[in-house]
C-alpha cells in the first residue's frame, strides 16, 4: 500500500507528486530530501523513516522515486513496482531523464492514475494501460530513423543500413500509434559478466548474468517465436546437439511466456505486449565457455627516482574483428603521469587512474606506462596499488554464446514491420587483482 | 513564464482561463489547463483558480477532464462549497456510455476526499458496483473503502459488505483483489476481511489468473488463514509450490512469508521451503536494480540467522563488484562471514583481503571488521592478514586493524602472542582517538610481553594535557595502572606524573574521579590494587565460538517480508562487530566480579554498607532465591534517547497505573526497593555519571546534589548469554529527604512493599525498575549491580 508518490530531481525539484490516500501533508517531500541528502556513506538509504512514514525510493535515470508507505508492507513489492513505473515511464516517454518527466507531466499523471488507486497497484501491464492513457508523448528531440549517419553517399545501400540506430528503441511506444509510425520489434540479448582474476593470472570467479529483453512497438499483439540454439541446455548434466554446447545454470522466464516447445526444439513462445519485457533471464556461473575477453600483464615497481611506475598491457583475446568500444580502467593511487596514444586521466579524490580506451579490435594488444610521484613511496605501498577494473561493452557477442536463431511473428503482419536482433555484453564488474 | 513570481502567474492563468476565445478554442483551452497543473506540481500554489477549474471540467476532451480532476482532487477540500458543483458534472460523468469516463468520474468522486459530499456520493458507488464494465467495478469497490474511511466510526452498511463479499467471485481478478482490499479496509476493527475455508480455496484457486501485485496481495491476505486438517495444509502448500520459485521476487517473498506462517509448527517443511526459495532469492541479489538487491540482501541475513549453513557454497555470489554502492558491499560482507567454513574460508578472505585497500574508507573498515570476526574461528590466517595490512603504515587502515584485533584478542586470547609482537611501531601511524584507545587498551591487557610498551606510554602521557578526548584519557590512566602492576620498575615514575596531572589540573571530572579512585586504591596497597584491578583479558561468556547458535524461524518470521529488515539489522550487526569490550562488562556467577576496572567483592568488603544485595532483594519483589544467578551482561548499546526514555517510562507508567494490583504487565515487569546509601544524594553528577559508566549503566538525568526530593534517571541492556535474550531496564532513583520517614509518594501503592519502611528509612534511596521484556534472574543481577556502586559511592562521600 502506498501513501504518497512523487518523483524529485537530484537537485530536490518537485517534479511529480501525488497523494492517494491523503494521510500526511505535501511537506514530507522536503522532509525526504532532507534525510536523503543528510545520509553518510555507510547508511543504507533505501529505507527512511520520518514519525510514522517510512519513505521507500529507488533511484532510476538520475531521479528520485520515492514512495511513502507503512511499516509492514513489503519491500519487494514496492521496489518492484517503482522500477516497473520507471519503466512504464520510460516506455512512455521515450527516455528517461529531469526533462522528458517535465514535459510529459500530464502524461505521467495520467498513468499514475491509472496504475495506482487508493495507494493499490491496479495494473502495470502496457496492453492495459494503452485503452486508458489519452495524452500524447512529447520527446525531447523530433525522432528520426534517417539519421544522417546511416544513409549512404547518393542514397546507396550501404551495411550499415541494416543496423538500426542506437537511438531507434529510445522512444515513446505511443508515436506507433499514429499511422505513419514503424511497427518494430527489437530482441536484445544482453549480458552481464562479473569476473575477477587473480594476480597470479587465475580466473577465480566468472559469472554471466543474461537477459532477452523484447521491445514491442507494434500496435496490434500477434504472436511471436523465438528460436534459441538448438544446443542450449540447462544445469550441468543436460547436454544437447552435436555442437559445442551453450550451458546455463538456471533460466527463469517471464509468464507470458509458453515454454511448450521449449523442451524440444527450444522456442519460446509469446504475444509480446507494448513496451519493454523481459522475457527470459538466465545465469552462468564460474564455468565460461571461452576464455575471459581481456587479460591483463601488469607490472608495478619502484624506479631508482622514487617514483612508481606502472607498465600495463591489455590483451583482447576475442575472435579478431570484434570491436570493444570505450573501456575506462581505475587503478588505485595517484600523482602525475605520462601515457602513450590513449587519452588517460588522474582522479586525485579517488585516487584512480582512468585510462580510456575508444576502440580495442580482438586479438590485439595495448600497453601504457603510468609513471607517479607519490611522496613518502615506500616498499610496503606498492601493497596498496588497488585492482584493475574494466568497464566495457562488446557489441554482437555473448559470453555463453547464447544466438537467437530466428524470430517470427504470427500472422504476418501486413504493412512494414521490421524486426531487429541486437547481442551485447557489458562488463558487470572485471576486477584484475594486481 | 518562467520568470514570473507565484502570484503573477497565477493572475495569467486566470486572465487566460476565462478568456472566451480560448474557452472556444479546444486545444489552446487544454493548453493553458495544462499549464495550471504545471505550475501545480511546480509548487506554486494555484488553489485561487479553482472556481475557473471547476468550470473548465465541464468539456467532452478526455485529456482535459482528467487533468482538472488532478487539480479538484488537490485542492477540494479548501473549497468544499464550490466542489458540490463538480459533483453535479461528475454524477453527469457517471451515466456516460463510455466506460472510461464512468471509471473516472467515479475515481475523481472518492478521491475529492469531502465528508460532506458522501450523500452524492453513496448512489453512483452502488450502480459502479453493478457496472458492466470491469474497470468501473474495480474504482467502485475501492470506492468503499475510501468512504468508510472518510467517516471513521460510522456505521459499516451491511448490505455494501455482502455485495462486496459476493464481487470476490467477480470474473475480473482486479476486482476480486480490490474486493479483499476494501474489505480489510472496511473491517479493519473486526480483524479484517473473514478469510474461510470456502473464500481460501477460492482465492487460491484464481490465484493464478491475478498478476503478480495481485497474487502478493491475496497471499498476505492468506496468512490469517489456519487450515483444520494436515491434508488441506499439504494440499495448499503443493499448489503453492510454483509460487515460490517465482521469478517476481513480490510474489516469491510473500509465498515463502505465508509458507513460513502456514508451517509454523513443521520446521523440516520450512527448512524445505527456504530451501527451494534459494535460487530466486539468489536471482534477486544480482538483480539489476541496486535496490532490489538491497532488499534481498537484507532478507537473506534474516534467513542465515536460522540456517547458518543454507548458502555456504554460494559464497561467490556476495563477491561485491566494483562499481556498487558501500551500503550494498557492506550487507554483501556480512553476509560472508556468516557463510564462512572450512572449505570457502581461504577464498573469502582472499577475497576479503582485496577490500581492505578500498578507496572508500567505509568499505575499507567494514572489510577489516569482517576478517576480524571470522578470525574468531579461523584466527591464524586472519591475524595473518590483518598484521600484513599493518605493515601499509596508513593511519585509517591501522586505526581499524588495531580495533579490530582488540575485539578479536577480547573474544580469543590465544591469539595475544601472535598480536603482540605485531603492535610494536602502531602508535605512530594512529591518528584517531578510537584507535589509540585500542592501543591503549591492548597495551594495558599485553603489555609485559611487549617489550616497548613503557615507551609507547610514556609518549602518550606526555602530551595528556593537548588531549581532548575524554574516554582516551581514561584508557590511559587505566592502562598505566595496570602495566604499573606488571613493571613496576619502568612505569612508576609516568604513573606519578600522570595521577598528578589528572588530579591537579584535569578539568573533566570523569577522568578526575577515576584518577582519585585509583590514587585511594594505590594508598590501599599493591596487593588491593592487583585484585582491583585485576584485568580479565577475554570475554567469559564465550567459548570457542563458532557461529552463533541457529536461531528458531519464529524470531524472525513476524518481520520477513516487511521494512524492518532493511532497517535494523545494520544496527544489530553494528553492536556485536565494534562494540568493545568496555561496552560489555559482564556478571557471572553471584556477582563474583566485575571486569576491568570495578570488582564488587572487593567492594564489598571495603565498604560495609553492604549487607546483601540480594538478600534485600529476595523479599520485596518475590524474586526467586538468589544462588543460581545466570551469566547476565550489562551493556549501554543501542543508546535510548532521552525522549525515548521519556516516552517508555510514561506509557509504562500508565500502563501499570492501569492494573495497579499486578506487579506484571504483559510486556515487563517492575519494581521498586529501597537501597540505603543516604550519602549517595550529596556526591556530584560528575562522580556519580563516572561509576554507573563503569558498570555500564548510563545516567540519563539528575537533579542537582543536595536538592530535594534527589532523583536520577538511568538505563541499560540485559543481555543473558546462556539464554540468549537481551532486556532493557529504566529506573529512576528518588530521594525525598531525611524528613519524610516514610517512603516517597509515588502515586500508586504496592502493598508488599510498604512493610519495608524502618527507622533508618531516612537514609533509604527508592529505586524503580521498569524491565522489558520480563527477566526475573536478569534484573536480580542490575539491581545488585546498582546497588554495589551506590554503596560505594555512598561511603566514599561519607568518607571524604
Amino acid at each position: 500500500m502506498i501513501s504518497q508518490l512523487f518523483i524529485l530531481s537530484s537537485k530536490g525539484d518537485h517534479l511529480i507528486y501525488k497523494d492517494y490516500r491523503g494521510e500526511a501533508g505535501s511537506d514530507v517531500i522536503d522532509v525526504f530530501y532532507e534525510k536523503v541528502t543528510a545520509l553518510t556513506g555507510d547508511q543504507p538509504p533505501v529505507v527512511m523513516s520520518h514519525k510514522d512514514l517510512h519513505f521507500v525510493h529507488i533511484r532510476q535515470g538520475g531521479l528520485y522515486w520515492v514512495a511513502t508507505t507503512t511499516a509492514d508492507s513489503s519491500p519487494f513489492s514496492i521496489i518492484e513496482f517503482l522500477n516497473r513505473l520507471s519503466g512504464l515511464v520510460k516506455d512512455y516517454c521515450g527516455s528517461l531523464s529531469e526533462k522528458a518527466i517535465q514535459m510529459n507531466f500530464a502524461l505521467i499523471y495520467e498513468l499514475l492514475d491509472e496504475v495506482l488507486d487508493y495507494g493499490y497497484v491496479q495494473t502495470t501491464s502496457s496492453d492495459v494501460l494503452k485503452n486508458f492513457i489519452q495524452s500524447e508523448a512529447v520527446s525531447s528531440k523530433p525522432f528520426s530513423l534517417f539519421d544522417l549517419s546511416n544513409v549512404g553517399l547518393f542514397g546507396a545501400e550501404t551495411q550499415q543500413n541494416k543496423v538500426a540506430p542506437s537511438s531507434a528503441a529510445t522512444r515513446p511506444i505511443q508515436s506507433s500509434r499514429d499511422p505513419g509510425g514503424k511497427s518494430e520489434i527489437f530482441v536484445d540479448v544482453i549480458e552481464k559478466m562479473s569476473v575477477v582474476i587473480g594476480s597470479n593470472g587465475v580466473l577465480m570467479k566468472a559469472d554471466i548474468e543474461g537477459e532477452i529483453r523484447v521491445k514491442c512497438y507494434m500496435p496490434s499483439c500477434s504472436e511471436m517465436r523465438i528460436g534459441l540454439n538448438e544446443e542450449f541446455s540447462v544445469g550441468k548434466s543436460q547436454l544437447r546437439g552435436y555442437g559445442a554446447a551453450v550451458r546455463v545454470d538456471e533460466c527463469s522466464f517471464h509468464q507470458s511466456v509458453q515454454l511448450d516447445e521449449f523442451q524440444s526444439h527450444r522456442i519460446l513462445r509469446l504475444c509480446p505486449s507494448q513496451g519493454e519485457h523481459t522475457v527470459m533471464q538466465y545465469r552462468l556461473s564460474d564455468e565460461l565457455p571461452s576464455a575471459p575477453p581481456f587479460r591483463l600483464f601488469p607490472s608495478v615497481e619502484r624506479d631508482s627516482a622514487g617514483r612508481l611506475l606502472m607498465y600495463l598491457k591489455l590483451r583482447c583475446d576475442l575472435p579478431p574483428k570484434r570491436s570493444v568500444s570505450l573501456l575506462p580502467e581505475g587503478a588505485g593511487l595517484s600523482q602525475e603521469l605520462s601515457s602513450p596514444d590513449q587519452s588517460a586521466e588522474l582522479q586525485l579524490q579517488n585516487r584512480t587512474v582512468f585510462w580510456k580506451i575508444p576502440r580495442l579490435c580482438g586479438g590485439t594488444q595495448l600497453s601504457a606506462l603510468f609513471k607517479l610521484d607519490v611522496p613518502g613511496l615506500s616498499s610496503a605501498s606498492m601493497l596498496e596499488v588497488g585492482p584493475v577494473g574494466l568497464s566495457f561493452e562488446l557489441p554482437k557477442w555473448t559470453g555463453t554464446g547464447l544466438q537467437i536463431r530466428f524470430l517470427r511473428l504470427s500472422p504476418v503482419h501486413p504493412g512494414p514491420s521490421q524486426r531487429w536482433v541486437r547481442y551485447v555484453t557489458h562488463s558487470d564488474s572485471y576486477i584484475i587483482r594486481i | 513564464m518562467p520568470y514570473l513570481s507565484g502570484k503573477e502567474t497565477v493572475k495569467e492563468l486566470r486572465r487566460a482561463l476565462s478568456n472566451p476565445n480560448i474557452q472556444s478554442d479546444p486545444l489552446r483551452y487544454r493548453n493553458t489547463v495544462l499549464k495550471v497543473i504545471r505550475a501545480m506540481s511546480q509548487g506554486v500554489d494555484v488553489s485561487d483558480l479553482f472556481s475557473e477549474m471547476v468550470k473548465a471540467c465541464a468539456t467532452v476532451d478526455v485529456v482535459q477532464k482528467k487533468l482538472v480532476y488532478v487539480f479538484l482532487c488537490c485542492y477540494a477540500h479548501l473549497n468544499p462549497e464550490l466542489s458540490l458543483l463538480v459533483v453535479n458534472t461528475l454524477r453527469k460523468d457517471c451515466l456516460d456510455p463510455n466506460p472510461m469516463v464512468r471509471s473516472l468520474a467515479l475515481r475523481s468522486m472518492t478521491n475529492l476526499r469531502l465528508p460532506s459530499l458522501v450523500e452524492y456520493v453513496e448512489q453512483p458507488l452502488t450502480a459502479g458496483l453493478r457496472d458492466r464494465a470491469a474497470c468501473v467495478r474495480r474504482v467502485a469497490v475501492l470506492g468503499w473503502a475510501k468512504l468508510h474511511n472518510l467517516q471513521p466510526g460510522s456505521e459499516i452498511d451491511g448490505a455494501v459488505v455482502n455485495e462486496l463479499y459476493s464481487l470476490l467471485r467477480d470474473p475480473d481478478p482486479v476486482v476480486m483483489v480490490n474486493c479483499l482490499r476494501a474489505l480489510e479496509e472496511v473491517l479493519k476493527d473486526e480483524g479484517g476481511v473473514v478469510i474461510n475455508k470456502p473464500i481460501t480455496h477460492h482465492l487460491l484457486n484464481r490465484l493464478k489468473e491475478c498478476d503478480t501485485w495481485g497474487q502478493s496481495e491475496v497471499l498476505r491476505v492468506l496468512q490469517r488463514y489456519r487450515p483444520q486438517s494436515e491434508d488441506e495444509l499439504f494440499d495448499i502448500l503443493s499448489l503453492l509450490d510454483s509460487s515460490l520459485v517465482s521469478p517476481h521476487p513480490p510474489v516469491m517473498a510473500a509465498t515463502l512469508s505465508l509458507f513460513l506462517s502456514l508451517c509454523s509448527s513443521l520446521p523440516a517443511v520450512s527448512q524445505a521451503a527456504l530451501e527451494r526459495v534459494r535460487g530466486p532469492l539468489l536471482a534477486a541479489c544480482g538483480s539489476g536494480s541496486r535496490e532490489m538487491r538491497f532488499t534481498a540482501l537484507c532478507h537473506i541475513q534474516l534467513l542465515l540467522r536460522s540456517i547458518p549453513g543454507l548458502l555456504g557454497e554460494h559464497y561467490k555470489r556476495f563477491f561485491c563488484s566494483y562499481a556498487e554502492p558501500a551500503y550494498i558491499k557492506r550487507r554483501k560482507m556480512q553476509v560472508l562471514v556468516e557463510l564462512v567454513n572450512d572449505e570457502n574460508v581461504v577464498m573469502i578472505l582472499d577475497e576479503l583481503k582485496g577490500y581492505c585497500t578500498d578507496v572508500n574508507t567505509d568499505t575499507a573498515q567494514t572489510a577489516i571488521s569482517a576478517i576480524g570476526r571470522i578470525g574468531q574461528s579461523y584466527s591464524d590466517k586472519c591475524l595473518e592478514i590483518l598484521t600484513g595490512l599493518l605493515g601499509l603504515k596508513q593511519d585509517q587502515i591501522t586505526s581499524a586493524v588495531v580495533q579490530t584485533i582488540r575485539d578479536l584478542v577480547w573474544a580469543c586470547p590465544q591469539c595475544s602472542d601472535a598480536v603482540s609482537s605485531a603492535l610494536e611501531g602502531c602508535e605512530e601511524v594512529l591518528q584517531d582517538s578510537q584507535g589509540r584507545q585500542a592501543l591503549l587498551w591492548l597495551l594495558g591487557a599485553y603489555g609485559e610481553r611487549i617489550s616497548s610498551s613503557p615507551y609507547t606510554l610514556e609518549a602518550f602521557i606526555d602530551g595528556v594535557r593537548s588531549e581532548t578526548s575524554m574516554e582516551l584519557k581514561m584508557e590511559l590512566l587505566t592502562s598505566t595502572m595496570r602495566l604499573f602492576l606488571c613493571r613496576p620498575a619502568e612505569t612508576q615514575d609516568m604513573l606519578g606524573r600522570l595521577l598528578h596531572y589528572c588530579i591537579e589540573e584535569e578539568r573533566d571530572m570523569c577522568v578526575r574521579g577515576q584518577a582519585l579512585l585509583y590514587y585511594r586504591l594505590l594508598q590501599r596497597g599493591i596487593a588491593e590494587t592487583r585484585n582491583v584491578l585485576q584485568l580479565r583479558r577475554s570475554d567469559p561468556s564465550m567459548g570457542v565460538l563458532i557461529g552463533r547458535p541457529a536461531e528458531p524461524f519464529s524470531q524472525w518470521v513476524s518481520s520477513f517480508n516487511t521494512l524492518e529488515p532493511l532497517k535494523h539489522c545494520s544496527v544489530e550487526v553494528e553492536s556485536t562487530s565494534r562494540g568493545s569490550p568496555e561496552h560489555l562488562a559482564s556478571i557471572p556467577k553471584s556477582n563474583a566480579d566485575l571486569p576491568d576496572d570495578l570488582d564488587c567483592r572487593q567492594l564489598e568488603m571495603v565498604h560495609l554498607g553492604s549487607d546483601g544485595a540480594a538478600q534485600r532483594l529476595g523479599c520485596p519483589a518475590g524474586l526467586p532465591a538468589p544462588g543460581a544467578e545466570p551469566s547476565v551482561t550489562l551493556s549501554l548499546s543501542p543508546a535510548v534517547t532521552p525522549e525515548e526514555f521519556e516516552r517508555l517510562w510514561t506509557q509504562r507508567r500508565a500502563s501499570r497505573s492501569e492494573q495497579e494490583s499486578a506487579d506484571e504487565g504483559d510486556d515487563g515487569t517492575w519494581i521498586e526497593d529501597t537501597i540505603r546509601c543516604g550519602a549517595v544524594p550529596h556526591c556530584s553528577p560528575q562522580s556519580l555519571h563516572a561509576a554507573m559508566q563503569l558498570v555500564n549503566i548510563q545516567t540519563l538525568a539528575f537533579t542537582p546534589s543536595h536538592s530535594l526530593p534527589w532523583k536520577v534517571f538511568l538505563y541499560t541492556h540485559t543481555w543473558r548469554a546462556d539464554a540468549s535474550c537481551s532486556t532493557l531496564v529504566l529506573g529512576e532513583l528518588l530521594y525525598a529527604g531525611e524528613l519524610n520517614p516514610k517512603r516517597p509518594a509515588e502515586g500508586e501503592t504496592e502493598g508488599n512493599e510498604q512493610t519495608q519502611a524502618t527507622a533508618d528509612g531516612d537514609k533509604d534511596v527508592k529505586v524503580t525498575l521498569r524491565q522489558q521484556p520480563h527477566d526475573v534472574s536478569a534484573l536480580r543481577v542490575f539491581l545488585s549491580v546498582l546497588t554495589t556502586v551506590l554503596h560505594t559511592l555512598s561511603s566514599e562521600v561519607e568518607s571524604e
